[in-house]
């Protein structure tokens, strides 16, 4: 076993670790911190299967945006920011395990069943390639994209935004 | 490095979003969860390009795809769940139940 596999191991690990932290933290601002090191471990496995760009843009668009707007709105929506016991729907927890295991025991079956002894090959960068492609093969796709993009800027500032002409000045 | 380890470690963490999901009860921390279920297929489908070797980096090109729309929805969620708020003075999900029949 190389040195690079036993990182992997290593990574995969602390990947689960922070993932189960996500969803059984009592801390709001925690579950988002155990998101970003989620969401950087994740990155750097990016990285070592020779996905680097896809791993800047994780990076970039989850951990520098995305978590800054779920901080916003965990403290817009004045969540308790210290440990809270009601975060959990505590009568849930059981169904909640059950189904969870049981989507795991699946997927891992069929898995395992699949996917005997295949080798992920790892080679140097695909950045120049991905680039290429993405504006040749699926310039349609990357275009549309960005009207879907639009489309969810201006559906935010109109869901978000305060319409005073239809508002009473109590409901403010 | 086989792909096995890989491929259970993306759907042990789908697992832990669909729990996710179903145990919190503030609206902010289900979006969170959903992050890690959208995660967990990011994962399985770089590293299904890997173990292929693709020449077109399809596998690459649709995690890019579905971090953009994960943004979007990141946007949009937020918005839904800051209105919700503001006409209801809260973000429990138990709560939310005009249209439960």
């Amino acid at each position: 076993m190389e040195a690079i596999d036993i990182f992997s191991y290593f990574l995969l690990l602390l990947l689960l670790l922070s993932g189960i932290k996500v969803v059984t933290t009592s801390n709001v601002i925690h579950a988002a911190i155990f998101l970003v090191f989620t969401l950087a471990t994740t990155a750097i496995l990016f990285i070592l299967l020779s996905a680097e760009f896809v791993a800047l843009v994780l990076v970039l668009v989850y951990i520098g945006a995305v978590i800054v707007l779920f901080l916003f709105g965990v403290m817009i929506t004045r969540a308790p920011l210290g440990p809270n016991a009601e975060l959990d729907n505590d009568q849930n927890k059981l169904f909640a395990t059950l189904i969870s295991l049981s989507i795991f025991g699946i997927f891992t079956y069929i898995l395992l069943q699949t996917f005997d002894s295949t080798v992920v090959i790892r080679e140097g960068t695909s950045t120049k390639l991905l680039g290429e492609i993405l504006l040749s093969r699926f310039v349609f796709p990357f275009e549309l994209v960005s009207f879907v993009l639009l489309g969810a800027l201006i559906g935010g500032i109109t869901l978000a935004r305060k319409d005073n002409a239809l508002m009473d000045e109590d409901q403010i | 490095m086989s792909i096995q380890p890989i491929l259970i470690a993306a759907a042990a963490l789908f697992s832990i979003g669909i729990y996710g999901i179903l145990v919190r009860r503030n609206a902010v921390m289900v979006l969170l969860s959903i992050e890690l279920i959208l995660n967990s297929v990011n994962i399985n489908f770089v590293a299904f390009n890997a173990m292929l070797s693709d020449v077109f980096l399809n596998g690459q090109i649709f995690s890019i795809f579905i971090i953009t729309i994960a943004a979007a929805e990141v946007g949009i969620g937020l918005a839904i769940v800051l209105m919700l708020f503001r006409n209801r003075e809260t973000a429990n999900i138990n709560e939310f139940d005009l249209m439960k029949w």
